[in-house]
């Protein structure tokens, strides 16, 4: 209808009163800024978090764990169906925590369309030897190209090549806590014995930091051929298969199909670390409360500026009114104010916090457990500014929706009797 | 006499606040293209009240309103401020304009909302009537900014913008000084006599409603003589 008209006297009441209308909009800036910030930051975070334990985690662990047979043999046996079966002192049958036909199975989880990659892996219980003391620890057996390429296995390896593990004969990569109770330099050796009582020297070629010392302080890496050696197996015992998704939500179904069909035991992510997921969505949500909590703060703040100037501007409604504007005039005008203040101060709202989340992301952040962060995570998506964007649009509209109704139904035979 | 602009028939109306007033009672008159019709009475008689209705602001009242033949009862609020719009002028006492406008934009703003020519083709009729008044030199001038005087010449210029059936007018001189009244007088007298413009003007300055074509007195919310 009459749009411009309405945004002209919307806009020549907001200039009128443009101190007010500049508090009223620096209060929704203020908290778009502050949303926007908090959540870039927060789920920058998050991701590092999540990236310290995901990124470096199989979607889907394949293995064979060691564990009593469900089916005891006196269930299985027909003669014994229609009793009670009590069975006492149960334990694990020879089992072997071999995955068999690991090479079959790597080919066939390799060719399905929803897997990114598959790593072998094989760990052997150690002891490294130092002096007359035996320190306990992990030798994990791992193919390190595909390791580099699914699980960012270099990002780790802060001394040292990730490649040499792969390239120098009977080497290892030590955890960096190990390293120093070893006292080991990169080009040492270190002694190691096996379970089974044999001595190997091993060549360190790097160290690796997980960011969390107790892993440090026990794993260290060695290429598979070197691990199968160690423990006297032929080349193709393997333990583990790791497997990469293209999409992580997936993983779930996932493992319950590859348990089924290729009768190992698999572990999805989501199991393996539900805690991390409860991490993260609680950080999302405080984020998100107190950025909502901060807009209806600023949303209090329009709907006094509005009711303020409404009430100042009775004489200019009624005016309008008894020259021809009818109420639903009167009303969008004030709407229009409302989300004007709500827009501008938005807009400004999500620069400002754009600003804001370059600058975090510019503070120098150096720790010793996380060697690959420099300065402080910030996610920079799109979403939040959507969503920033939005609400501050829907709280200023529903700050205005009231006095602008008010505004509507001022009488103006009141208002100009009342003079 | 032509043709008919306004039409009261037996208006009521009734106060109900803390108790019931009879405000007007059957109040019936109609006035004709081209009138000056002054309405006189003893302060809180019932002018402004009357005023009110005629001009579809006040809808609570008894009776028949009837304005270029076209009643106004059973009317939304959209359709009655279309109608305030198109075919009345008003004039307050107190010159309300509105103070965060230009002098030109107040005259500009109800023929904008009708929307039947363009901007330029508004401001210019906008001026013309500033200029026909006297005070086109006030145009860019802040609304506030401006007299008494000249705030009611330019409130009548509003009035006008839209080619009106009908300028009402409720004591528009009650504020003003003897000349600035005397001058709004002859502009209301010109308004009838060379523009053939209707005019409803209340008002309790006798020699002010001496001088108009047709005085309507009221007495007690009734016409006593008209
Ligand atoms: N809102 C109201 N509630 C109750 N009585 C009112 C109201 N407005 C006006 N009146 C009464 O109606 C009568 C007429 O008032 P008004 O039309 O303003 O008179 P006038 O304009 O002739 O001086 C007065 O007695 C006044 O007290
Ligand atoms: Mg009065």
């Amino acid at each position: 209808m009459n749009s411009k008209l309405i945004f002209g006297i919307a806009k020549s009441l907001l200039l009128a009163r443009w101190r007010q209308t500049l508090v009223a909009a620096v209060g929704v800036t203020f908290s778009i800024a502050m949303f926007i910030t908090l959540l870039s930051f927060m789920n920058g975070l998050n991701d590092l978090l999540d990236g310290l334990i995901l990124n470096r985690t199989p979607h889907v662990r394949l293995y064979n764990e060691i564990k009593p047979t469900l089916d005891q043999p006196v269930n299985v046996s027909a003669e014994f169906n229609d009793s009670y079966n009590f069975i006492q002192s149960v334990k694990s049958g020879i089992s072997r925590q071999e995955i068999y036909n690991s090479g079959p199975i790597m080919e066939a989880v390799k060719a399905d369309a929803r897997v990114l990659g598959a790593a072998p892996k094989l760990t052997a219980q150690v002891f490294f030897n130092e002096g007359t003391i035996d320190i306990t620890g992990v030798i994990n057996g791992v193919d390190v190209e595909e390791e580099n390429r699914l699980f960012n296995f270099q990002d780790y390896v802060t001394a040292g090549t990730a490649l040499d593990a792969k390239n120098v004969a009977n080497s290892i990569i030590l955890g960096k806590g190990l390293a120093d109770i070893l006292v080991a330099d990169i080009g040492d050796v270190v002694q190691v014995t096996t379970v089974q009582g044999e001595r190997f020297p091993l060549k360190v070629v790097g160290y690796f930091q997980s960011g969390i010392q107790e892993i440090d302080k026990v794993q260290s890496y060695a290429s598979i051929g070197t691990t199968q050696k160690l423990l006297g197996k032929p080349n193709n015992y393997i333990t583990d298969i790791q497997v990469k998704l293209h999409d992580l939500a997936m993983a779930p179904a996932v493992a319950k199909e590859f348990r089924q069909v290729f009768n190992v035991d698999a572990e999805d992510i989501q199991t393996a670390n539900s805690q991390f997921e409860t991490g993260s969505s609680v950080r999302s949500l405080i984020s998100y409360s107190v950025g909502i909590t901060l807009l209806i703060v600023a949303g209090f703040g329009i709907f006094n500026i509005l009711n303020m100037m409404i009430y100042e501007k009775m004489d200019s409604i009624a005016i309008l009114k008894a020259t021809g504007f009818s109420g639903r005039d009167v009303n969008r005008v004030f709407l229009v104010i409302a989300l004007s203040i709500g827009f501008f101060g938005g807009m400004v709202g999500l620069l400002a916090g754009f600003g804001f989340s370059v600058i975090i992301d510019n503070i120098p952040f150096n720790t010793a457990a996380l060697p690959t962060i420099t300065t402080y995570p910030v996610n920079y998506s799109l979403v939040f500014y959507v969503i920033g964007g939005i609400f501050s649009l829907i709280t200023t509209y529903l700050a205005g929706f009231f006095p602008a109704r008010k505004a509507s139904k001022v009488d103006p035979v009141e208002i100009i009797r009342g003079k | 006499m032509g043709d008919i602009i306004l039409e009261a028939r037996h208006i009521h109306k009734q106060f109900h606040d803390p108790v019931t007033v009879q405000v007007l009672t059957d109040i019936t008159f109609s006035i004709s293209k081209g009138e000056f019709v002054s309405v006189i009475g003893k302060s809180g008689c019932g002018k402004s009240t009357l005023l009110y209705i005629l001009s579809t602001m006040d809808t609570d009242y008894e009776g028949e309103l009837l304005i270029d033949q076209e009643p106004m009862t059973q009317k939304t609020d959209a359709e009655l401020a279309r109608i305030r719009n198109a075919k009345i002028g008003f004039v307050f006492q107190f010159h309300y304009l509105l103070n965060e406008f230009t002098v030109l934009r107040n005259v500009m703003l109800p023929g904008l909302k009708l929307n039947q020519h363009s901007e330029q083709e508004v401001e210019h009729r906008a001026m013309e009537r500033l200029k026909m008044l006297g005070i086109d030199h006030l145009a860019q001038k802040m609304a506030y900014r401006i007299s008494g005087g000249e705030k009611q010449r330019v409130a009548i210029a509003r009035a006008l913008i839209n080619d009106p059936h009908i300028i009402m007018g409720d004591e528009p001189t009650g504020n003003l000084d003897n000349r600035n009244s005397d001058m709004v007088f002859d502009i209301f007298k010109q308004l009838a006599e060379e523009h053939n413009q209707t005019l409803l003007i209340v008002t309790h300055d006798q020699s002010f409603a001496q001088n108009t074509g047709r005085i309507i007195e009221m007495e007690d919310g009734r016409i006593v003589r008209q």
